[in-house]
């Protein structure tokens, strides 16, 4: 059979491929989590046992971070969604012939270099930054404000503005499928324009309001980079104690259960995300 | 629009004066160009220190960058790692693509879920379990491991954009083509392949950006040699070479944009 061959000849690369740099590194991982001390050789027979995940959930910090970050997330996810939604709106609704070179605008920043726009932060909020220096320039204050940068507030915005536009997307694409006819009718019985928006448009628009927030939310949760950055110690996130387990501490096995904890409660969301939104009505036409 | 208010609520209907929503778009999209704009600033500022007020304009920093052989170096890292891994990713997405968009198998949507799956993984978890297989393998990191994880991260993109261009057309053209006497792989090779070209191209650029921006992954697995983003990131400290490395990261900026605007341009062209 022809086809078939062509089948396998497809099928075979991706799948070995997937196989051994994404699969078995997973379970590799999984399996390290088991081992029950970082002594011994990496191949070396190990007993498996839960001690790791139990010490990892015993220290109260690192449950205290988890339960931080996803607060974090959770605030990151919330803004960007909330502060995007008016934007899609108007690129939908209000702005005419141009929205497309308004949504390009709003889009460009995104595909700008991620560290370099978490660096632009650095510079904004830094003691000797661009609105410190600008505000004892101006004679507004005497000395450097220094709550600004190294803080999870930091962490916070800047993750807010990194994902703005990309909140965006999803809505837009909610809000271009709802048929004006709808608003229309609202219109004929006699609802106001907020009741219009609050009763049929914005319901309609649902499913985009929450792809945005879980496309937040998911990577937030396993943010490390931009505390590095802006959030110094006081700043970090789940995933900076990860990172120290991997390279400066080297516990590599309990490094490997925080991380499990974070892919699995990862998966769970997804899992529940993809149930509460219907993802395919947002793709399919 | 035939009704006489329908206009009022046909997409973007655009009154000729600013509403508060335009307003509110207006103010976004400064704030958002605020601290590019402040990177732009510095990269053609005199002044070595990052702050007000500004010293003189200058395009010293910009010589200079031709100067340090590290960071070109680190820029031709990236370049080598970018274009290898969404070379990998656009061939693995299109098999994928046309696996999923072509034949009926029970395991269907396991090999789609497979493939997209990199999407939801964070970057450290995946990023941690590359190193200890590496580690395990006894393979040292370079630039190799790097292009290795881009290649895992960048596939989803090819994938999703090169199903959506075989999602667009019927099969009806292969079936001729198989009708008179083509093999199977004949009609991917002549037919299919020239038809979604242009995504392929698409996925490829969007895989090149998604590769050359990214950090949270080389970082781990970067060895001696670094990516850019990484070579930045070890920069940071030292104050003095940052406007250098602002002139760079603007003009790799302005690279990048080049190639999304490419890309976006190919991916809506139909014929």
């Amino acid at each position: 059979m022809d086809r078939r061959t062509t089948f396998w000849l497809l099928c075979l690369p991706p799948l070995l491929w997937l196989s051994l740099f994404f699969v078995v590194p997973l379970l590799l991982m999984a399996a390290f989590s088991l081992r029950p001390d970082v002594r011994g050789e990496l191949w070396q027979w190990w007993t498996p046992t839960l001690n790791q995940y139990a010490r990892a959930l015993a220290t109260g910090s690192f449950s205290r971070l988890l339960g931080i970050s996803t607060l974090m997330a959770l605030g990151v996810a919330v803004s960007a969604t909330v502060l995007a939604y008016p934007v899609a709106y108007f690129l939908v609704w209000r702005a005419g012939i141009r929205a497309g070179l308004f949504l390009l605008l709003l889009l460009m920043p995104f595909w700008t270099s991620y560290l370099l726009r978490v660096m632009a932060w650095k510079f904004m909020l830094g003691s000797e930054g661009v609105i410190n220096s600008f505000l004892l320039y101006l004679g507004v204050v005497d000395n450097p404000l220094t709550i600004l940068l190294y803080n999870r507030g930091a962490v916070v915005v800047t993750l807010i503005y990194v994902w703005i536009p990309f909140a965006a997307l999803p809505i837009l694409v909610a809000l271009q499928r709802i048929d004006s006819s709808l608003q229309e009718a609202a219109a004929d019985l006699g609802a106001s324009p907020f009741w219009r928006f609050w009763r049929v448009t914005f319901p309609l628009s649902l499913p985009g309001v929450l792809a945005a927030f879980f496309m937040v939310f998911i990577p937030t949760v396993g943010e490390y980079v931009t505390p590095l950055l802006v959030g110094g110690s006081r700043g970090a996130m789940y995933g900076n104690i990860i990172q120290d387990f991997f390279t400066k501490a080297a516990n590599w096995p309990l490094g490997a259960a925080l991380g499990m904890i974070m892919l699995v409660s990862t998966i769970v969301l997804v899992a529940v995300a993809v149930r509460v939104v219907d993802l395919r009505s947002l793709v399919e036409q | 629009m035939d009704t006489t208010d329908g206009t009022k609520f046909s997409r973007g209907a655009a009154g000729r004066r600013p509403t508060l929503l335009g307003l509110y778009y207006l103010a976004l999209i400064s704030l958002l160009y605020l601290p590019i704009a402040i990177l732009f600033l510095f990269s053609v500022n005199a002044n070595t220190t990052l702050a007000f007020p500004l010293g003189s304009l200058t395009l010293n920093w910009y010589q200079k960058l031709f100067e340090s052989s590290a960071l070109l170096r680190a820029a031709r890292n990236s370049l080598v790692v970018a274009v290898g891994s969404s070379f990998v990713a656009t061939a693995l997405g299109t098999m994928v693509a046309i696996l999923v968009a072509r034949y009926h198998f029970r395991a269907k949507n396991l090999v789609l879920a497979l493939a997209v799956l990199p999407l939801i993984v964070p970057f450290i978890v995946l990023g941690v379990a590359l190193l200890l297989l590496f580690a395990a393998l006894g393979i040292d990191r370079s630039l190799w491991t790097v292009g290795v994880a881009h290649t895992i991260v960048s596939l989803p993109f090819t994938l999703i954009i090169i199903l959506a261009r075989l999602a667009g057309f019927d099969a009806s053209l292969e079936e001729a083509a198989m009708d008179l006497g083509a093999s199977y792989l004949t009609t991917l090779r002549r037919i299919v392949l020239p038809l979604i070209t242009p995504a392929m191209v698409a996925g490829w650029l969007t895989a090149f950006t998604v590769s050359f921006d990214e950090f949270a992954l080389a970082l781990f697995l970067a060895g001696t040699e670094p990516t850019f983003p990484v070579y930045l990131f070890s920069q940071l400290r030292f104050a003095s070479r940052l406007p250098v490395l602002i002139a760079l990261a603007v003009l790799l900026m302005t690279g990048t944009l080049t190639l999304v605007l490419i890309a976006e341009r190919i991916r809506r062209t139909d014929y």
